[in-house]
């Protein structure tokens, strides 16, 4: 008992100097609570992030940009979920429900100079550092609002129509229940053209995978999943496409996502249809949606 | 008796907060669960226990008997039971009509969650009325019941949301309540039928 206690307090000394090493070597630059969350914006190692928590998992980042390169995705989920332009190669109009910095925003703005993308983010608070530190806002093509991004999606259903979803709503802390059920994503593919691409970031590891797996199955039918320390579901409307279309696609992409710091070399093995989860989990339903509680399990 | 008021206090107390927790869910698909529609809610439960409180009281004094008490719980029961029957048409009629979340999800709470609560804010003053034989003790009174209800309250809120919300959907976990309250409303109102 007592060797144990000494154990622990042996790791928690060890984890607080680590915490105050690294928190020596990056410059917080922006520091704010909103109503939400505690947003930080730091420097450190050529990098510019933003992070919604800064108690002991600091690691948690939401957005990084490179300092100097604002073009390169720094992080896995975003080379995927950029992927889903091998699926949808020059889609038209984009939505993206969870701005956060605004890196994906960006960068399809960049990638397609003929596309109109309506960006919403629930957090005010979010929406102005994307704009004073990331340097993403309004413009003719690129449309933020501000909303909850179900509400969002309920509104514009009958008025609107995607070409590309994008849904980045979701992080390792914290899920919007509301916004993984079966009745939402339903919503979602009610507001997608015909042959319209999702892309959704989960970062499910955990108890939830299996959940989420059937639940998105349920309405879009067999998916690509893409995994790496984080989860990335492309679906597409009236059939996925063929191993050979994608590779086609992703060749006419190679130049541009190389600004990217991505290529095919990396995401095309990604492209898994493959069930891996069990296909008897419970779905997510608008009437049973714990998923924080299974995400903790 | 006076167990019988304090269960009832203190179920009526976990039945609100399970309740007020359930009714984001509801809200949420068409609203969304930004920080002004859970405001929106909260203030609606607010109010409506503040009436319920002040028309608790006036019944009160007009007639104390717990077969009253039991009756308020059924009310309870019955106008949650339609606000469940009615919450989708509802939705959607406030969904088309009001375009701005805050109120919408204002107007749904109201009309979905006001009457059920009123309800129940009735039982802490009746009961308190039921308990109080001495008055110098009156207060001893109303501070063990506000503890009974108050308490069943915390349980209800972490009951619904650490484990209820995992087991069951919204609706079976609502019918439960209900079922709940219908057995303990009635249990107030038919010994005493008996003993007369």
């Amino acid at each position: 008992m007592r060797v144990r206690r000494a154990i622990l307090v042996a790791v928690a000394i060890a984890l607080s100097l680590g915490a105050i090493g690294s928190a020596n070597a990056r410059k917080d630059i922006h520091d704010e609570r909103s109503l939400y969350r505690n947003i930080v914006v730091y420097e450190d190692e050529g990098l510019r992030c933003m992070v919604f928590n800064k108690r002991f998992r600091t690691n948690i980042r939401q957005t990084c940009q490179k300092i100097g390169d604002p073009d390169n995705l720094v992080f896995n989920f975003t080379k995927m979920i950029a992927a889903a332009l091998y699926v949808t190669p020059a889609p038209k109009d984009i939505l993206v429900i969870g701005l956060g910095g605004g890196t994906l925003t960006s960068a399809f703005a960049k990638l397609l100079p003929d596309a109109e993308i309506d960006a919403v983010e629930v957090d005010k608070a979010v929406i102005n550092v994307a704009d004073k530190f990331f340097g993403v806002r309004n413009n003719e093509r690129v449309h933020i609002h501000e909303s909850d991004g179900r509400a969002f999606v309920k509104r514009a259903l009958g008025k609107r129509s995607y070409d590309l979803v994008v849904l980045d709503a979701y992080d390792e802390d914290y899920i919007p229940e509301h916004m993984l059920t079966r009745e939402f994503l339903s919503e979602v593919r009610r507001v997608m053209k015909p042959g319209g691409v999702l892309a959704a970031n989960t970062f499910t590891n955990s108890n939830l995978y299996d959940h989420e797996s059937v639940t998105y199955e349920a309405v879009f039918g067999s998916f690509f999943n893409l995994r790496t320390n984080n989860r990335v579901i492309i679906a597409k409307l009236d059939g996925l496409l063929s191993e050979a279309e994608i590779a086609r696609n992703a060749a006419n992409y190679e130049d541009a996502f190389r600004t990217l710091g991505t290529g095919m070399d990396f995401l095309l093995p990604l492209f898994s249809t493959k069930p891996d989860w069990k296909r008897d989990a419970r779905l997510l339903t608008d009437q049973y949606s714990p998923s924080n509680l299974l995400n903790n399990r | 008796m006076a167990p019988v008021v304090y269960i009832l206090a203190g179920w009526s107390g976990f039945f609100v907060m399970s309740y007020e927790l359930l009714g984001g869910r509801v809200l949420a698909s068409d609203f969304g669960s930004s920080v002004s529609v859970w405001g929106a809610l909260i203030a609606v439960f607010m109010t409506a226990l503040a009436i319920g409180y002040l028309l608790g009281g006036y019944i009160s004094a007009w007639r104390a008997q717990p077969a009253i008490l039991g009756a308020i719980l059924l009310a309870q029961s019955v106008t949650t039971f339609a606000s469940v029957l009615i919450s989708e048409p509802v939705l959607d009629w406030i969904f088309a009509h009001i375009v701005d979340v805050r109120y919408g999800a204002l107007a749904a709470a109201s009309l979905l969650f006001f009457v059920p609560t009123l309800i129940s804010g009735m039982v802490s003053p009746y009961a308190v009325r039921l308990l109080v034989t001495d008055l110098h003790k009156s207060g001893q009174y109303a501070g063990k019941l506000f503890f009974i209800s108050t308490f069943g309250s915390a349980a209800g809120t972490i009951f619904t949301s650490f484990y209820l919300v995992l087991w069951f959907e919204v609706n079976q976990i609502l019918y439960g309540l209900i079922a709940i309250s219908v057995v303990i409303g009635a249990l107030a109102i038919i010994p005493i039928r008996r003993a007369a």
